[in-house]
């Protein structure tokens, strides 16, 4: 046990899924990076670092840089995954899918059922989300919403080290094809993480803080909001609950049904979309499974139905608060 | 390369069951019972048998939404083939796939592709596979004119060629993508000379000559089989059908369509020819003829008689695991 960031624990449970499997592979842009060049193999080691270091340790067969090709990233995995291999495919950002999500949307997700059951494609997908780090509309988005309803996926966002490495060794051993969404700004987040390989079963949220007044319902890095709305209402004797639900597919839809339950009151901070997004649908669900137990409105805190903008203030503006969460559970609770 | 009494059968065999197939479905298609699309490769016999006969079992093809021909030269169980266009119990997908979807990974069919230059990034993975297992598989990507104008084509024989994979890919230009002709589609003079451009050896056959495919195909197999990277073929051969069965097909003349039945018949210019070689007898050609239509009489009854899959078949398989 010791502490590590979640890029160093991301990076971790590759190399023990690596060691452990022959099949499993790494491929995307500059996982490596420096092929052709004049200067060093392993350049990049990652577009932000993950992937440093294991071409060394397992060589250019299983650690395959590929040209800027998305959709040739994305199909290769899928082809490798139902043939034999277990490819762990890093597409950048998930801004990219636009360029390749037939491959991951109308393939990868679909083989199994549109094969009658006959095929396995144990593929996962690494990509970033999030805003934050004022690189604008097309390199900030979340978009988990978007795989999340696309049934034959399966989508994980870690919110922190222990649950980033034990969930990438769950990813990488799951049968189905799994995205999984790192948020940028959170890489260099530390916590304890064992040293010895884990895995984390999806479809089990996390209940980060315990409290009786409100349940809040995040999402990777806004986890993190949430829990610093809770502190600064714990001090007014607001109690609130805080849960991760750790994957959006499957998810886990009865530790929030209980959580309702107990509290009566919803509040749930989505960086994905304001409209179709997490939390349109956690608050579709607990309307039709807890309606009774409501007490007030459920609360959506979203980004505004807008492109994440560049400006500072403008991006500082888009992303959700602790303030505005801290805010809207005052006047919820009044 | 003189090919063996045996093989000329077997292609033979293949070619004569994919055009028997076709001719059946474009026949049953309009009494109501298949459900929803259907794209005949009637006309194209010749390219997948020349291809496939190369392959083994653990070999692996994509294919695309004009798939049937593809999936019987490669070895697809033909009865169950016919229940899976039915949309019955005990078709090759359990009848969750359909005449565009259907595949058989024992056999190395890696799936029909409903999306037009969808396998290609999927055969280089099966391809992939073969390189980092250090096996010495092939995968083949067959796509049509169509497809030969997607980007994702284009990705990925750019990555077979710098990866160096064991792949062919197989243009199968067949005059038309959809309703559109290609020469105003493919807007270069040669699809072979375009796959030339990505750093791979490249040809164009006539794709009704079987034998012109058959030794393009052993030769670019050959090459992947033995480490030399990605090859790609051009096969020019027309359909004899619409883009799908109910297309009226107002794009092309009457006389196109009788003129290609009658010299554009891949089945016809082989067993002339191998009759005027004397490569294989008249009876021998004919005793298959018999069993084929035997065939796929029986595979149409057996699928006319199927039961459909149950409510509960609705929502199996969607994961592994969830």
């Amino acid at each position: 046990m010791s502490k590590k960031t979640i890029r160093e624990a991301l990076n971790e449970a590759l190399r023990q899924e690596m060691a452990r499997d022959g099949q499993v592979i790494i491929l995307g842009e500059d996982v490596a990076g420096g092929h052709g060049g004049t200067g060093v193999i392993d350049a990049y080691g990652g577009p932000l670092g993950v992937t440093k270091g294991v071409i060394g340790e397992f060589g250019a067969n299983r650690v395959i840089d590929t040209p800027i090709s998305e959709s040739a990233i994305m199909g290769a995995a899928a082809g490798a995954a139902a043939t034999g291999l277990r490819p762990v495919a890093e597409l950048m950002f998930v801004d990219f899918m636009g360029v390749c999500f037939d491959q991951i949307f109308n393939q990868a997700a679909k083989f199994r059922y549109m094969f009658g059951g006959k095929t396995k494609t144990p593929m996962v997908v690494r990509t970033t989300i999030g805003a934050g780090m004022r690189t604008a509309a097309q390199h900030s988005q979340c978009l988990y919403h978007m795989f999340t309803s696309v049934p034959g996926l399966k989508c994980v966002m870690p919110s922190n080290a222990y649950d980033a490495k034990g969930l990438l060794i769950e990813a990488i051993r799951d049968d189905d094809p799994v995205i999984f969404f790192e948020n940028k700004l959170l890489y260099d987040l530390a916590c304890d993480v064992p040293d010895e390989s884990y895995a984390i079963p999806f479809g089990e949220a996390n209940v980060v803080r315990e409290g009786g007044d409100v349940t809040i319902v995040a999402f990777s890095r806004m986890v993190h909001i949430a829990e610093e709305a809770a502190k600064t209402l714990a001090a007014e004797g607001i109690s609130v609950e805080v849960i991760d639900p750790r994957t959006t597919s499957p998810l886990d839809e009865e530790t929030i049904l209980d959580s309702v339950e107990k509290t009566g009151f919803l509040v749930v901070v989505d960086e994905s979309a304001a409209r179709c997004g997490m939390a349109a649908d956690i608050a579709g669900l607990v309307v039709e499974q807890a309606f009774d137990a409501l007490r007030g409105p459920i609360i959506q805190i979203t980004p505004p139905h807008t492109p994440v903008p560049f400006s500072p203030p403008l991006e500082d503006a888009f992303i959700p608060t602790a303030g505005a969460v801290c805010d809207a559970i005052r006047k919820l609770l009044k | 390369m003189n090919l063996g009494n045996n093989i000329l059968l077997d292609a033979y065999h293949r070619m004569k069951s994919i055009r028997e197939f076709e001719e059946r479905i474009h026949v049953e298609n309009t009494t109501g019972e298949i459900p929803g699309f259907v794209h005949l490769y009637a006309g194209q016999e010749a390219v997948a048998t020349g291809v496939c006969l190369q392959l083994r079992d653990s070999d692996y093809i994509g294919s695309t939404h004009r798939g049937h021909g593809h999936s019987i030269a490669k070895g697809c169980d033909i009865k169950a083939m016919m229940l899976e266009i039915y949309g019955k119990k005990g078709g090759l997908c359990a009848g969750k796939g359909g005449s565009m979807h259907i595949a058989d990974f024992e056999k190395g069919m890696l799936g029909a592709n409903a999306i037009v230059g969808g396998n290609p990034p999927l055969v280089i993975g099966a391809a992939l596979t073969a390189k980092v297992k250090g096996t010495d598989g092939v995968a083949v990507s067959f796509s049509g004119d169509g497809a030969s104008n997607q980007g994702t084509t284009f990705e990925a024989m750019n990555m077979a060629v710098v990866l160096k994979l064991p792949v062919v890919f197989i243009f199968e230009n067949n005059g038309y993508g959809e309703g559109t002709g290609c020469d105003y589609a493919v807007g270069a003079d040669s699809i072979a000379k375009r796959a030339e451009s990505f750093g791979m050896p490249a040809v164009s056959v006539d794709g009704t000559d079987f034998f012109a495919v058959e030794a393009a195909a052993r030769e670019a197999v050959t090459r992947a089989r033995t480490g030399q990277g990605p090859s790609a073929i051009e096969a020019s051969a027309m359909r004899f059908y619409g883009h799908f069965e109910g297309d009226p097909q107002a794009y092309r003349s009457a006389d196109e369509l009788a003129e290609l039945r009658k010299t554009g018949d891949c089945l016809k210019i082989f067993r002339a020819r191998v009759e005027k070689d004397q490569l294989v007898t008249a009876d021998a050609l004919d005793q298959i003829d018999r069993e084929v239509a035997d065939l796929i009489d029986e595979a149409v009854d057996k699928a006319r008689k199927a039961d459909f899959p149950t409510s509960d078949d609705l929502l199996t398989d969607v994961y592994v695991s969830y």
